[in-house]
């Protein structure tokens, strides 16, 4: 079985971004990037199925700039087979990388495709839906475990009051949620083995896909801050000030 | 032209999510259409008809829609979409985030996920990098589809509306997937989300057991309980806990935040409550940057005397 795992390159989660003081955006002009911390659960899962058995390739595909190469190489270090890079200059928005991710899946057939639920950068939470709706694919979103067997899958996902288990054929798509795994870090080994791993390139058009971005964003802010830094000395004073100042208990 | 929300409800309800998000469909101008797509369905359908603003209720019944999965979900939403309707809205919550991104996809236009204001019709605020910075976006799509971040706007009043209920057909089951069983935490608190008080656990607590010192707490004030992603992580208590950019949006009266050290990923979570209480042992941790009461010392002794003094 094939697993195809789409990754983004993302500003790094240590990383506290500034707003550009012109509000074009935010500024990620000499910031860490890294792979979105999903992403990174979503290569753990394929590779330990295919420490099972179960699966026989992972390809990892990115979709953005030349840079995204680096984050291809730290999915194909930490156990994907090969890569394909998706280049573009233009901003990338989820339908337009879901349209990508649905070119490759109709040339790669994959059994299964493994998402991060959500992307750190833009907090869209959207590719791994729309890239189901596209194929047509059943979807299981926000997966906390994944279990493969006779052609099917069976998924537990998060749920806002618990879990829900849904089973499903292949070939599926499935969206990582925070407790599917805990995904290893990258050998030195593994690194160097990686630099000779396969990566391909292609590009929207070749792919055949409108990327021209819907959303156009007139603006970034800084959130309003909160006036914090308050201190009280013991539980009495504590209580006294959420009945008597806050007013928020009785 | 009408604006269309996706009901959350549980057949018998609407949750209260979808409250919040008919009033963000009320700042977009046309008649506001309420989808109820379930299964024995007519309370929430009449609840739905009873909200203030609801123009209409359309109430789909199938038994694959009881417990309906993303697929069927998008495909009732799909099949009286077209043409009809100038905006989709749906609670971002775990139902509306699934569901939502397909309808979009299907319909080949853009989702605004989890808008926080209204500016005009086709432009809405939005949250990125964990509530870092606030874009405001623009969508040239015809349909605008739309998560609405559930704390950013008010509850609409749940009576005085007078929406008829239309009963229309259900898609067929899709047949992509199949619910078979669901594990839902069962609590007598008040849902995390909607609480007026919320007191949260972190690594701090040091163990799952210890939360039980939170209930306690929790009891007196009747408030929900939450936890930061470090004790979700380490296993103290189910994801379903989870506040922060990757779990749950809460801004209640009062947050009470509990051995939290304050990763930006969990105040991304929780930084619109109205007052914030902090008690940690850490005089420098972050928390105590954004609380409105700070208190530094030992949780295992202060816990236990602030719940005694609530008396």
């Amino acid at each position: 079985m094939k697993i195809l795992v789409p990754i983004k390159r993302v500003v790094d989660f240590n990383v506290k971004v500034r707003v550009k003081p012109d509000g074009s955006g935010v500024d990620t002009a000499n910031v860490k990037m890294s792979m979105n911390p999903f992403d990174e659960i979503a290569v753990e899962e394929a590779v330990r199925l295919k420490e099972k058995g179960i699966a026989t390739e992972i390809v990892a595909v990115s979709c953005g700039l030349a840079a995204c190469q680096e984050t291809l190489r730290t999915a194909l270090a930490l156990g994907a087979d090969r890569a394909i890079l998706v280049e573009s200059d233009v901003e990338l928005q989820p339908l337009a990388v879901a349209k990508l991710l649905a070119a490759i899946a109709v040339k790669e057939q994959p059994q299964l495709i493994i998402l991060g639920k959500q992307a750190i950068d833009d907090d869209a939470n959207q590719t791994g839906q729309m890239l189901a709706a596209l194929l047509d694919w059943p979807q299981a979103a926000f997966a906390s475990k994944i279990d493969i067997a006779d052609g099917g899958a069976t998924v537990k996902r998060e749920v806002d009051g618990g879990l829900e288990t849904l089973k499903m054929k292949l070939p599926a798509i499935v969206t990582t949620d925070l407790r599917l795994n805990e995904p290893r870090y990258a050998t030195l080994p593994n690194i160097m083995k990686a630099k000779k791993k396969p990566m391909e390139t292609t590009n929207p058009a070749t792919l055949g896909v409108d990327v021209t971005p819907r959303l156009t964003t007139l603006k970034v802010v800084e959130p309003p801050k909160r006036k914090g830094g308050g201190k009280v000395a013991d539980v009495r004073e504590l209580v006294a000030k959420l009945r008597n100042e806050a007013k928020v208990i009785a | 032209m009408s604006v269309l929300v996706i009901a959350e409800h549980d057949n018998t309800s609407l949750k209260s999510a979808t409250l919040h998000t008919i009033t963000a469909a009320g700042l977009l101008g046309g008649d506001i259409h309420v989808l109820v797509a379930g299964h024995n369905a007519g309370a929430a359908a009449q609840a739905a008809a009873s909200v203030a603003g609801v123009a209409k209720v359309l109430q789909a019944e199938a038994p694959h829609l009881a417990m309906p999965t993303a697929e069927n979900v998008a495909a009732t939403a799909l099949s009286i979409l077209p043409g009809a309707y100038t905006h989709v809205l749906a609670p971002a919550t775990g139902f509306g985030k699934n569901a939502l991104p397909r309808v979009a996809a299907k319909l080949d236009v853009a989702q605004v996920s989890e808008i926080t204001a209204v500016v005009s019709p086709d432009t809405f605020v939005r949250p990125i990098y964990a509530g870092n910075a606030f874009a405001t976006v623009q969508s040239k799509d015809p349909v605008k589809v739309i998560t609405v971040r559930s704390t950013a706007f008010d509850a609409a009043a749940a009576t005085g509306g007078n929406g008829t209920v239309e009963k229309i057909n259900a898609p067929a089951d899709t047949g992509h997937a199949t619910v078979i069983g669901q594990e839902l935490t069962k609590s007598e608190r008040p849902e995390l989300t909607s609480a007026r008080i919320v007191i949260s656990g972190g690594r701090g607590l040091a163990s799952g057991e210890n939360f039980k010192m939170l209930e306690a707490l929790a009891d007196k004030l009747n408030a929900a309980i939450g936890a930061s992603r470090a004790a979700v992580d380490a296993g103290y208590v189910p994801n379903d806990y989870q506040v922060g950019q990757t779990g749950k949006i809460v801004a209640p009266d009062l947050y009470i935040a509990i051995g939290i050290s304050g990763a930006i990923q969990h105040l991304a979570g929780m930084k619109d409550s109205k007052v914030i209480v902090a008690i940690n042992k850490d005089a420098d941790a972050p928390i105590f940057q954004i609380a409105d009461y700070g208190l530094v010392g030992d949780l295992f002794q202060l816990v236990p005397e602030l719940t005694a003094a609530l008396g």
